[in-house]
């Protein structure tokens, strides 16, 4: 109960289809998700190998709280070895395609080889097909959507990738359900590398849990709880998460002009409140979510005319702050460029950025970009989104993204991120859990592999001082685990501000009746936590890629709140190492492995 | 008083979570095509609209039925099909204009939207759904609330034309 219990593995190579039962004892201890496919994928791949090579595989992971009334059950992940950074991706995405998946009977989808042309998989309950994809090579996710949807059911979901994705952009990610995105880590380009357009779904089965009626109740009370909260019952479906723009720039770490500022004056002028004024639609949710946070908008006139979903708080960022445009119509439309063409919003963002700061520091001459490149320009924003997203002109080198990037061009300390992924919107000088969190975080720089902003900025689950490193090793830690945790039941953290461990335990074992407890489900996300880092010493990893650029460790923010901070990483790092149960070189302990039952063979 | 769902689609955020709730208070399981109301998602239009059985007070599925399988619940002025009558002729189906009613493969009867009123007379739907587009309210009470709603507005418009 609570799981399928089934896998669908393709191999695109042979053009082989198979089903196998899911190991449930597996199942138990991974729970689903990002866990459960991480655990696969370490089982079947080389970390070292080629990550854009056939050996790789996409593993597209559903929990067994995906598909339920649980309140944002819908999630599904997307498990790799990314090419952006070479470590284990996971990209996770709402929307409605998870829960297709388990109605067509399965919790995981593995996606292995190359298939000799484009094609899209084809996954109507039983019957599974690889289709010639001929006609839609080249289309946006937009398009493919409904050209697939006219070529299945009406009633199918869709996953694709855009022409970003098709050129192995490293910025790729995957869209379903034409908005929503398995954003990070280059994700997209795995699909591309494999000649797979599109995973098209129709699902006309049960989920079954093992308690129906317990359960129903226990989702009450989780429904109750986040909408009585603040943030989740009432900032987010209001603002949405661009509601916090304004916050975390009166905090004076919003990271402006590729890090050079900590405050970005234009901030108002792309916050979730004059979203809300000038260009929402409504509000609407994922697939059984009752927070509802995503922006359906539209810019009604002008240049950047469009209409879409978005933009989100790490968007208004990376293609606003970031890049310094405070043109909230021409972030919106690089947005739905981003959506379209199928790149990633944040790593896009930060390369036009980084492209911007190496241009005007005159490292990258006017003649090889084909026209000026400077902070502010709404327009030049734009015309990059799109040439990144289709790999034309400069945009193919934008389409490495920033660390490649800068590194071509000799300044590879412009880059702002970790293991060569962007940082998000949090500048680790100001709250310096976060910076801890992007130093140590298994798929490089992310502010989803625990969230310490929470307990930083708005006090869940106790307000903590952001500029002091005081328990950051702890909280940062804490969170990681609890965040691996949430992401392998198939909801969204975003729940988490409102619920805790006892919540989601409660839901998760009333749907599968695994006999799990509530410490467990914490050391679950710890083991899956310990086994990500040891998916990436394998790939060659190792303590000195938990670092962070110069400019964060050496460069105090020049103004604002938070003057003259730097990250104090070595005070922290040490302390995690230790409460992680980590060697001094930042190796798990063979105590450590064996009391999360990753040892002696994980 | 007799009770009705009211749908307010503009409220609605295209969560399904509505869906759900019947199938699985229903069936025990967690299935879309099993949900008596169903929510149509136009994504380009960012239009969501829940439709159910509207307890038309001219029934046609039950006029049709030729076993009266179909019956009204007086207290709730809400119909159901009674399980040992139903022969799945399809009839019904033919009948409805709104495509409220559906035959199920697996058990071979019809099923529509009773207002849960075959198990406790408590919709599912509503108590899941948190944007309130789903309301199970006094007879009379939806549309008069829609009424004040549109006298409110025009009296802003009202204003506006007056100066």
């Amino acid at each position: 109960m609570g799981w399928t219990g089934t896998i669908l593995r393709v191999n695109l190579s042979n053009g082989s289809v198979t089903k196998e039962p899911l190991d449930l004892q597996l199942a138990r201890a991974y729970i689903g998700g990002r866990g459960l496919a991480t655990k696969i994928l370490y089982d079947e791949i080389d970390p070292r190998l080629d990550p854009l090579g056939p050996a790789n595989k996409l593993i597209l992971a559903t929990g067994p709280l995906t598909g339920t009334n649980a309140p944002t059950g819908g999630r599904y992940m997307a498990v790799t070895k990314s090419p952006l950074t070479a470590a284990i991706a996971c990209s996770n995405s709402g929307g409605y395609v998870g829960a297709e998946m388990r109605y067509a009977g399965y919790d995981l989808v593995i996606v292995e080889g190359k298939a000799p042309h484009p094609v899209y998989l084809w996954i109507n309950n039983d019957r599974v097909e690889i289709r010639d994809a001929a006609q839609v090579w080249g289309q946006s996710t937009h398009e493919t959507e409904d050209a697939l949807r006219a070529a299945t059911s009406a009633e199918a979901k869709i996953l694709s990738i855009g022409p970003a994705g098709e050129t192995l952009s490293l910025t790729a990610c995957i869209i379903n359900d034409k908005h929503r995105a398995a954003g990070r880590s280059g994700v997209g380009a795995v699909m591309g590398s494999k000649n797979l357009k599109a995973v098209v779904f129709r699902g006309t089965r049960s989920v079954k849990v093992a308690h129906p009626q317990e359960f129903m109740r226990a989702c009450l009370t989780a429904v109750a709880k986040l909408k009585a909260d603040h943030g989740s019952g009432e900032g987010l479906p209001t603002y949405g998460t661009p509601g916090i723009v304004n916050v975390i720039n009166a905090h004076g770490f919003m990271p402006t002009n590729n890090f050079q500022f900590g405050q970005f004056a234009g901030a108002d002028k792309i916050s979730g409140e004059t979203i809300h004024e000038e260009i929402l639609i409504r509000n609407k949710g994922c697939f059984a979510c009752t927070i509802a946070c995503a922006r359906v908008t539209e810019v009604k006139a002008g240049t950047f005319k469009g209409s879409g979903e978005g933009p989100e708080y790490e968007t208004v960022w990376g293609l606003g702050a970031m890049t310094g445009v405070d043109d909230l119509a021409a972030v919106t439309k690089a947005n739905y460029l981003c959506n379209e063409l199928g790149m990633d919003t944040i790593e896009a963002g930060v390369a036009i950025a980084t492209a911007m700061e190496l241009f005007e520091r005159g490292y990258i001459p006017e003649r090889e970009i084909g026209r000026s490149l400077r902070f502010g320009d709404a327009d030049a924003l734009v015309e990059m989104t799109e040439k990144l997203g289709r790999g034309e002109g400069f945009g193919a080198l934008l389409a490495l993204g920033g660390a490649r990037l800068a590194e071509r061009y000799g300044h590879p300390e412009l880059f702002m991120g970790v293991k060569q992924q962007a940082f998000a919107a949090y500048d680790g000088r100001g709250a310096q859990g976060i910076g801890l969190g992007y130093a140590t975080s298994n798929r490089g720089a992310c502010h989803l592999r625990g969230y310490t902003i929470a307990a930083e900025v708005f006090g869940v689950p106790r307000k903590m001082d952001p500029f002091s490193t005081e328990g950051k090793a702890a909280l940062a830690k804490a969170s990681q685990d609890a965040t691996a945790f949430v992401d392998s039941t198939g909801t969204c953290v975003f729940t988490t501000f409102a619920l805790g461990p006892a919540d989601l335990h409660a839901m998760l074992e009333l749907a599968t009746n695994a006999g799990y407890t509530e410490e467990e489900v914490v050391k679950i996300g710890e083991r899956i936590w310990n086994l990500e880092r040891l998916f990436n010493l394998k790939a060659g990893f190792s303590a000195k890629d938990d670092t962070l650029p110069r400019r964060i460790l050496e460069e105090p923010i020049p103004a604002g709140p938070a003057k003259g901070k730097v990250a104090r990483l070595g005070e922290m790092l040490p302390e995690y190492y230790r409460l992680r149960g980590w060697d001094p070189q930042g190796v798990p302990t063979p105590e450590k492995l064996r009391d999360l039952g990753l040892y002696p063979t994980p | 008083m007799a009770k009705v769902l009211s749908i307010i689609p503009e409220r609605c955020t295209a969560c399904r979570a509505c869906e759900l709730a019947c199938s699985v208070k229903h069936t025990g399981e967690f299935n879309p095509t099993r949900s008596r109301i169903k929510v149509s998602i136009f994504l380009e239009e960012a239009v969501y609209i829940p439709t159910a059985c509207t307890q038309c007070s001219e029934a046609w599925c039950a006029k049709i039925c030729p076993t009266t399988a179909i019956l009204r619940n007086d207290d709730y002025m809400a119909y159901y099909v009674d399980d040992n009558k139903c022969v799945g002729c399809k009839m019904c189906v033919l009948a409805c204009p709104f495509g409220a009613i559906e035959l199920y493969a697996d058990h071979g009867k019809a099923e529509k939207c009773d207002l849960c009123l075959s198990i406790d007379g408590d919709p599912e739907c509503v108590k899941f759904c948190t944007p309130k587009a789903l309301l199970f309210t006094d007879e009379d009470a939806g549309p008069k609330a829609k009424q004040a709603a549109t006298a409110l507005r025009m009296k802003e418009v009202y204003k506006e034309v007056a100066g």
